[in-house]
């Protein structure tokens, strides 16, 4: 994955506007956050392969970057995102990273399944 | 150790095997025990993603799946997987986990499994498994059943649980053991790093680690008090 690139990223939400996308969207402090980290509780959502359609899609921030995506009857939102790709030639992956490189925020789009 | 015939070890995650039972493993591999490893998933989940990336969520569960094989290799133990997806484990049906987990320990055979201690596996993977692997060999014919050495690894788990019934001490093992955990680079390249960048904690690191990772303490599991 590279550093985000806001212009890019955009350009890649444009593309899946308006079409049945599959959506990957989890967020985490690490399944051992509360045993080794004393983080309290452990604390994390998952959705995977979620069929949405969104007919708006914005990037907003620097550093950690949001990205919203408005839905017919509501949103999904992803916050601290930092570095993106795109996978499999149509897969776009949005991914936050502490500096240690543990993935804290992921959202992805498809317009086939993730596997 | 020395009466066991083959081994299976029912852990969820690549690097499990070696975090939990390398020294283990090394000891019947010694004495020319088969060891077969029942991976639950391929650590789809995992965080460790490095700096700068060397893989995202979707190439994730490929190398981890290679490290594992490369672990495994180094080990000298077969491996299965049983495609589980990390973090799921205990939301599957636990009756369907066991009875997968039965059929194959009824064609492998084992006269020993190891598995985690459940509710003391910290991770609900290890908790949700270990539980069906119990549930499984509970399943048997109580004369084929192997007999189960149960990991448990929560903090407080000796004042919970009392002292385990086998310690195998790794100590003359230790580098073989940190060599089975460095082969998943993806898990162990924190590690690693702060290895290399500071040698002067090197030291205080690495004999953390040695008593941390020193001793594989298992519990055997009894069906009649449990």
């Amino acid at each position: 994955m590279e550093a985000i690139r806001k212009d890019i990223v955009q350009e890649q939400l444009n593309s899946f506007k308006n079409k049945r996308v599959y959506i990957h969207l989890e967020t985490t402090n690490g399944a051992y956050a509360s045993h080794f980290g004393n983080q309290g509780v452990n604390v994390g959502a998952y959705i995977r392969n979620a069929q949405i359609t969104f007919t708006e899609a914005v990037i907003k921030g620097d550093v950690g970057y949001r990205v919203g995506l408005k839905t017919e009857l509501g949103w999904l939102y992803a916050e601290g995102l930092t570095d993106w790709e795109l996978y499999n030639q149509n897969q776009l992956l949005l991914a936050g990273h502490d500096a240690d490189g543990r993935l804290m925020v992921a959202l992805q789009i498809s317009e086939t399944p993730f596997q | 150790m020395e009466s066991q015939k083959h081994v299976v070890i029912v852990y969820p995650h690549p690097d499990d095997e070696s975090f939990g039972a390398a020294g283990s493993i090394y000891q019947f591999r010694k004495q020319g025990i088969p060891v077969t490893y029942l991976c639950g998933t391929l650590g789809e989940m995992g965080r460790n993603m490095g700096t700068p990336p060397f893989a995202n969520r979707e190439t994730l569960p490929k190398i981890r799946e290679k490290e594992l094989q490369e672990a495994c290799e180094f080990l000298d133990i077969d491996y299965r997987l049983l495609g589980y997806r990390d973090k799921t484990i205990e939301f599957e049906n636990k009756e369907k986990v066991a009875t997968h987990v039965k059929t194959i320990l009824e064609e492998i055979k084992p006269t020993l499994v190891i598995t985690h201690y459940p509710e003391h596996g910290v991770h609900p993977d290890h908790n949700a498994l270990g539980e069906a692997t119990i549930e499984a060999v509970r399943l048997m014919d109580p004369d084929d059943r192997p007999t189960i050495w149960a990991s448990a690894i929560t903090k407080d788990f000796e004042k919970v649980l009392g002292e385990p019934d086998v310690i195998i001490p790794v100590k003359d093992q230790f580098d073989f053991k940190l060599e089975a955990i460095l082969k998943h680079k993806s898990q162990a390249e924190g590690m690693l790093k702060k290895m290399q960048n500071m040698p002067d904690e090197m030291k205080v690191y690495i004999d953390g680690l040695k008593e941390r990772l020193g001793k594989e303490r298992f519990f055997i599991w009894n069906f009649e008090s449990n």
